[in-house]
């Protein structure tokens, strides 16, 4: 249905000059929305025109509304040649959209040009009349809204979590058009941000279809990337997380609390995957009745899953499974079980097979979608038939050489878990993801958290030959988000949180990557399903253990979630395993929680979501980074992936090594935030892993760093040994001084993890595993009984161990933390400011891995010093979301990009955890009525009996209940055996199938809510902030000291900026210094023009950049997105303030809703 | 191996003092680091070499993308580029107008052209200030010029709107202007005693009462130029050397004002008609665009330097006689 866009062109200034003659212009505008045009007089000689032109009226569907943007176009008018263009402004109109938002556009606006950048301003002012639609199948969604903030805005509450959205729609890319060689490099720019313009307004209105069909209003966790895929195309994607939204008036703090069903949703430890329940009955397994139940109850989501998921995947991906189980204990099992994406193909590649034909046709054609190669990447024989078995053709396998043998036995057996594992997973329907990309949750909702899972697949990419059906992009992310569940369900949880998924591509190799956190969550906010009789069902038992203050551990993980828990401790309570102890998935030392001393704990957390406000946690965090890059061989194609693949494990495997090393190295126990990054190019791959660490106070104190010899015989190297490991202790000292952290002596019951062997602590092993007799003899801890043992025999673990001393300390007066807010600082001042940073550096040829690794990781330290030396003037400040990116944008070069925001904060009143108390009590009270997540799995009747063994299977085994109970000790999901070999191990742990490479670290559990914001708030109320016309940005999703009134909209732009003139501009660094600035103001200037005066939850997503200096030439592509927002200073409001007061703080507790 | 690219971007545009201050001096960016690190900011703030070099270019990048901004102060504050608060602003257009007082001696009454610009080395080399930093400031008096020069009304006033300066500042340009448009003589060796200040002085006092502006304060009245009419007046002042009644009776007016006010009174008294004469002289042929440019140069000549002279003859004479009348 139709809707009315008027534009009015009032004015323009600081025009270029276009006539030499003169020195002067003819300006008029052109305004175009869709295939309609029109234009202003032409207004002579001036470069401060005024047409004051009428109302241009545009009626148009409201779909188009939603899909294009408004095309202002300023030209110089010429008697006798074309008219030159001046500029462009694209204007979404999407925010005008929702009544919610900004009512009108109206603004000075920057003139932008492909080629010379802002020219001069134009103001506009833009309005929509928009009818009602009330036609059931229209393909509009206007009025749902989009966040990117990864947390309920502010200003709202979150009556409904609905769930995972996601779409991509994919288009040629322009610039690899055939007519590209005939156009300006101008007209194929703007022909590449308009259509980019409309593929994310595509994008936004498909999005905008699935939340209305679950019955959402807006979105929120919104994240949308392009790949430039080169001659294959440009694939626009998003994610996000549908939830119904219910604004806050002002006054009004809405606590947070609304029980909105008081479905008991304690999930078992099957917990399942409420949405993906809906999905389930896959062909492979007789869909138990349980199943056939919650499913109905997820009703909403089902529907949704099976009308717009995005379509054609479906079939290519949910791999039918054959029917095959996998034991597995029994490696070679595995090989058969090759549950071909495509069920009707019957072939089961066997591993040798695999492993020697890199691309098996039959798995072409059993993929319709084709073209696509899967490569496996295994580093062990039995990865390769793992690897097989889910269907991929790679090989590569073979050589798993640089891997110790010992590693190799331990992770064999990991691996061929893994394999059977995601065969299993076959057997659940894909479609439906429990998964969520807020990274912050109202208190209450996150109960436990189960650690990290992610998962990356290498592709080979091919032209995409029916841009209508993007049904092989679909397919390939359907597979990784279907490992990600697994992941999850491996660790016990039935959620993962914090969920992103990002490429890095290279010539015509693509790799994808999803990650998150496994968690169970609480139903409170979910679907307000029918309860079943199910749930009741699974909640008895539940209820029973709680009662005694033991649980029997079969249930432990998932009953954790129970309300009783929660009154029990709120700063806690996400820290207690959600899987089942005697099942830990990977061996892991389990000991009493050091706060309610009631429920196991981890020794170790890692997360990738904002700590929880309500987290107990000692001393300050820090920002800590493992860095990695590593050279290989150039190959072509499928060559190419392959050797991309077998590289990946060891890269995953170093980073985590490396973090885990750098975490002890600073005392703390837990990692939020978690982002790793891994990019592709010709000749290396990066890793960048950055993350937040803490001291959790629930969590044991970590052990100290052991470095051991393994060849004692000699003296000087017994001394060398010694000396390191004094700087090691040393180190750690000074850092625990640092940050504070001070945890209170507990006295050390030790509660026997269930894992016999003495390893189960965290020893650092590099790659010998040998481990467990060691351990006795190197007891030189340092205090605590669980040392890391760090080997340095190889150098390896030599240039380990300097990587682990060079990282320098921050400078005094600064924090880092790449998480939104910096436990143990709340009293921010009202200054921010917010920065991107890029750096290029150009390698030498031949370099050695170290040295390449020496050179990137100075890279990283010096900007980063760069940063605290800029920033000083703001001390003290903490650097907040510290984000990397890097990339490698031809041979020999490493791109790094940082975007940040700086915030001072009052050194005098660090308090600390005045709020806790608080918070603690609210918590208590929302969580009496909660439930947990409802997602009661298939497996219900099962796990309500306290057989702990076949919980973790559940879901993805159901077809296979024999073989699960019988395998059922070392149950195999791959997840968690990737992460238990990883903890033990500090391996992450990969998989390949079907030519992807999966990780788990299955560690710790992740936290849970996100008030960690207003907190802050609350803290700055006081600072008043000087009020100037100016736009703030953040890429936070909140301003201290100030109070977001009103979202306006999503800010999503996409600009290109070429130069012919490069040293003319100041080179490289003049070039894109001025570009960034230019895209910094456009932001601000469409944020003012929606009468907003900030931007959260910024990010600058992409950051393309490319030159030719011989050629003098230059060219840059940036993605940025964030929040238009209207604040108001606390301060201003302090009339209110008494009322206020108590609002935020409730607000600060419990609910985002803030 | 080595950094290709390096830039920092703050939402608010960082700019430290500092480094601004070596940036309008003219320094390199080596220089300006060389500087900034035998300053201390190193030790203070844990940095190294290579990050203040880092710091130093982008800062300096940063100005240079301003600096056209700064060409219109005007556009400063409402261009949407840099993000800059007021009172950044206002520091950040005041330095950049801000000149050396010894570069400013050697080009007052110049002619603001080409010409003069490339002699600017040659100053440069005088001066010890870098060519650059003497570009700078000249391309900042001739920018002021150009846009003053037509416009009607109090130059000061304009100045100060159209640049956003101080009103110390405001003033000093528009004695620049006056001077440039005047094109007086300042450079002479007999007038190099005097200080910009001076000037800066006599062209207010120029300004307020001899220019178009000064007689009727109606605004479309232009400040830069003398008011010719009131040069061709000034002819007439001759009658106070030619008529012998006019001359004493100029002569008792002035000595009455200025008796006990000056210790050189007496002296003054003695030789006023030679001092009358020059001033009258002066003043005369002020109608005369060269006699104009002239115009200090006559006042030290045919003024001052007689004046004094025979202050220092009266001195010296004084004082031997005193000395060699032995009671």
């Amino acid at each position: 249905m139709p809707g009315k866009l008027k534009a009015k062109i009032v004015a323009g200034r600081h025009l270029p000059v276009m006539d030499r003659a003169s020195d002067l212009t003819d300006a008029f505008v052109e305004v175009k929305f869709g295939n309609t045009t029109f234009k202003t007089d032409v207004y002579p000689k001036s470069l401060n025109p005024q047409w004051n032109s009428e109302w241009f009226k545009f009626e148009v569907d409201d779909e188009d509304l939603q899909d294009e943007p408004l095309q202002i176009t300023v030209l110089d008018h010429d008697t006798y040649s074309a008219n030159d263009a001046i500029g462009k402004v694209y204007i979404d109109i999407d925010p005008l959209l929702c009544s919610e938002a900004a009512t009108v556009i109206s603004g000075w606006l920057p003139i932008y040009d492909t080629i010379h950048g802002i020219r001069g301003e134009i103001n506009v002012l833009v309005k929509v009349d928009l009818f009602n639609d009330l036609n059931r199948f229209r393909q509009s969604s206007c009025g749902v809204k989009f966040f990117c903030t990864t947390s309920i805005p502010r200003c709202y509450r979150a009556i409904m979590v609905h769930g995972f959205v996601e779409e991509l729609v994919v288009n040629e890319d322009p610039e690899y058009q055939w007519i590209d060689r005939i156009r300006t490099p101008r007209a194929s720019n703007e022909a590449r941000q308009r259509l980019i313009f409309l593929m994310s307004g595509e994008l936004q209105r498909k999005i905008g279809l699935k939340v209305l069909e679950m019955g959402g209003n807006a979105v929120v966790g919104y994240l949308q990337c392009f790949d430039l895929e080169g001659e294959s195309g440009l694939v626009v994607r998003a994610i996000g997380t549908a939830c119904t939204l219910e604004k806050i008036s002002s006054t009004l703090p809405a606590t947070a609390t609304h029980p909105s069903n008081s479905s008991p949703s304690k999930d078992m430890k099957e917990p399942g995957f409420g949405e993906e329940a809906p999905g389930v009955p896959l062909s492979s397994g007789p869909p138990t009745p349980l199943r056939a139940q919650t499913f109905s109850s997820f009703s909403p989501s089902k529907s949704y899953s099976r009308q717009s998921s995005s379509s054609d995947t479906e079939l290519s991906l949910t791999p039918k499974t054959v029917g095959i189980f996998l034991f597995p204990s029994t490696p070679a099992l595995e090989s058969e079980s090759s549950p071909l994406p495509s069920a009707h193909l019957p072939h089961h590649l066997w591993p040798g097979m695999a492993s020697r034909s890199t691309t098996p046709p039959p798995l072409r054609l059993s993929q319709s979608d084709t073209a696509i190669l899967r490569k496996s990447v295994s580093f062990s024989e039995e990865l390769l038939l793992a690897a097989s078995g889910m269907g991929s053709g790679g090989s590569a396998g073979k050589e798993g050489g640089p891997l110790k043998a010992l590693l190799r036995q331990q992770t064999q057996s990991a691996l061929e878990q893994r394999g059977v594992s995601s065969s299993s997973e076959a057997f659940v329907r894909t479609g439906e993801y429990p998964f969520f990309t807020l990274a912050a949750f109202p208190p209450g909702f996150l109960l436990h958290v189960g650690g990290v899972v992610s998962a990356r697949s290498v592709k080979l990419l091919d032209r995409i030959h029916n841009p209508d059906e993007p049904e092989t992009r679909d397919a390939w992310w359907e597979e990784i988000r279907q490992e990600i569940k697994s992941h999850a369900k491996a660790l016990g949880c039935h959620a993962v949180v914090g969920y992103s998924e990002s490429t890095s591509i290279c010539e015509e190799v693509c790799i994808l990557s999803a990650s998150g956190t496994a968690a169970i969550l609480s139903s409170r906010f979910m679907q307000d399903g029918p309860l079943d009789t199910e749930h009741r069902l699974s909640r008895q038992p539940l209820c029973v253990f709680s009662t005694g203050s033991e649980r029997v551990e079969g249930d432990m993980g998932s009953s954790a979630s129970l309300g009783f828990e929660e009154v029990v401790s709120p700063g806690c309570g996400f820290c207690h395993i959600p899987y089942d102890e005697l099942n830990i998935p990977f061996p892991a030392q389990l000991t009493y929680c050091y706060c309610c001393r009631r429920y196991k704990v981890p020794d170790v957390l890692f997360t990738t979501i904002d700590l929880p406000t309500e987290a107990n946690v000692t001393g300050k965090g820090c920002l800590i980074q493992a860095r990695l890059c590593r050279t290989k061989k150039k190959a072509q194609g499928e060559g190419n992936a392959t050797v991309i693949s077998n590289l990946l494990p060891f890269l995953e495997y170093e980073l985590h090594t490396q973090l885990m090393n750098k975490l002890k190295l600073r005392g703390m126990n837990a990692l939020f935030g978690l982002r790793i990054q891994i990019s592709v190019g010709e000749t290396m791959l990066l890793g960048l892993a950055s993350a937040t660490g803490v001291y959790l106070t629930a969590l044991p104190s970590p052990g100290g760093i052991q470095i051991a010899g393994k060849t004692p015989s000699d003296i000087t190297y017994e001394q060398h040994i010694s000396n390191m490991q004094k700087k090691i202790n040393d180190t750690i000292a000074k850092n625990k001084e640092l940050y504070e952290i001070n945890p209170p002596e507990v006295v050390e019951e030790i509660i026997g993890s269930p894992i016999p062997e003495p390893r189960q602590r965290s020893r650092l092993f590099r790659s010998q595993s040998e481990s467990s007799d060691e351990v006795s003899e190197l007891d030189l801890s340092h205090g605590k009984k669980d040392a890391f043992v760090l080997e340095i025999d190889d150098t390896d673990a030599v240039e380990d161990i300097h990587a682990l001393l060079t990282d320098s300390p921050t400078p005094a007066g600064f924090y880092s933390c790449n998480t939104e807010i910096m436990p143990g600082i709340q009293n921010w001042t009202s200054a921010i400011q917010m920065f991107t940073s890029v750096r290029v550096f150009r390698l030498n040829a031949n370099l050695t891995n170290q040295g390449l690794n020496k050179i990137f990781s100075d890279l990283c330290e010096n900007l980063l010093k760069s940063l605290y030396f800029k920033l000083r003037s703001m001390v003290p400040c903490c650097l907040c979301h510290l984000n990397f990116t890097v990339a490698i944008p031809e041979d020999e070069l490493i791109q790094v990009a940082v975007t940040a925001v700086a915030m001072s904060f009052d050194k005098e009143q660090l308090l600390e955890n005045g709020k806790q108390s608080g918070e603690k009590t609210l918590i208590k009270a929302i969580t009496e009525n909660d439930e947990q997540l409802q997602f009661n799995l298939e497996l219900n009747a099962e796990t309500s009996a306290p057989n702990p063994l076949s919980s973790p299977k559940g879901l993805s085994e159901v077809g296979s209940h024999l073989s699960a109970r019988a395998s059922s000790v070392d149950y195999s999901s791959f997840a968690d055996r990737c992460s238990s070999w990883i903890e033990q191990l500090k391996l992450k742990a990969h998989t390949i199938r079907r030519g992807s490479v999966k990780t788990t670290s299955s560690m710790e559990k992740a936290s849970p809510l996100p008030e960690g914001r207003s907190r802050s708030l609350r803290s700055n109320r006081s600072y008043s902030g000087s009020s100037v016309a100016v736009v703030k940005m953040t890429p936070l999703s909140f301003i201290p000291g100030a109070k977001i009134i009103k979202y306006l909209g999503i800010i999503n732009m996409f600009f290109i900026r070429e130069t012919t003139s490069l040293r003319e501009e100041g080179g490289v660094s003049g070039f894109l210094h001025t570009f960034i600035a230019e895209v910094f103001a456009m932001v601000r200037a469409h944020v003012a023009a929606l009468g907003g005066n900030a931007v959260v939850s910024y990010s600058m997503k992409e950051c393309v950049f490319m030159e030719n200096p011989n050629k003098n030439q230059a060219q840059c592509l940036i993605n940025v997105s964030g929040d238009a927002v209207m604040f108001v200073r606390e301060s201003e409001l302090e009339s209110t303030s008494v009322q206020t007061q108590s609002a935020t703080t409730h607000t600060s507790n419990g609910a985002e809703g803030t | 191996m080595s950094v290709e690219l390096d830039v920092f971007v703050g939402n608010t545009t960082i700019m430290d003092k500092e480094v601004y201050q070596l940036w309008l001096n003219g320094y390199t960016v080596n220089d300006a680091v060389k500087v900034r690190i035998e300053g201390g900011v190193m030790e203070e703030c844990e940095a190294s070499a290579e990050v203040l070099l880092s710091d130093t270019m982008d800062q300096y990048r940063t100005f240079q993308m301003c600096e056209r901004l700064l060409h219109h102060p005007a556009k400063l504050a409402n261009q949407l580029l840099f993000q800059i608060p007021p009172d950044r602003q206002a520091m950040l257009i005041e330095r950049y107008y801000a000149f050396d007082d010894s570069f400013v001696r050697e080009v007052l009454g110049k002619k603001l052209s080409k010409g003069t610009k490339k002699d600017l080395d040659d100053v440069s080399t005088k001066t010890g200030i870098t060519l650059k930093s003497c570009r700078r400031q000249f391309d900042n008096f001739k920018r002021v010029f150009k846009v003053v020069e037509e416009l009607k009304g109090p130059l000061v006033e304009n100045i100060r709107q159209h640049f956003l300066l101080p009103d110390q500042l405001a003033r000093d340009y528009a004695a620049i202007v006056f001077f440039a448009n005047n094109r007086f003589e300042t450079g002479k060796k007999k007038l190099h005693y005097l200080t910009f200040q001076d000037f800066a002085f006599c062209a207010g006092q120029l300004i307020n009462n001899w220019t178009l502006g000064a007689v009727d304060n109606i605004m479309e009245d232009m400040d830069v130029d003398l008011d010719k009419e009131f040069l061709q007046e000034l002819k007439d002042l001759k009658i106070l050397i030619t008529d012998k009644d006019l001359l004493d009776q100029h002569k008792s007016l002035v000595c009455t004002a200025l008796r006990g006010k000056t210790n050189v009174f007496n002296e003054m008294e003695a030789n006023f008609k030679n001092l009358s004469r020059g001033l009258v002289n002066i003043a005369a042929k002020l109608i005369n665009a060269k006699d104009v440019r002239d115009f200090f140069i006559d006042l030290v000549e045919k003024f001052i330097e007689p004046f004094s002279l025979c202050l220092l003859y009266m001195g010296v004479i004084k004082s031997c006689i005193l000395r060699m009348y032995h009671d």
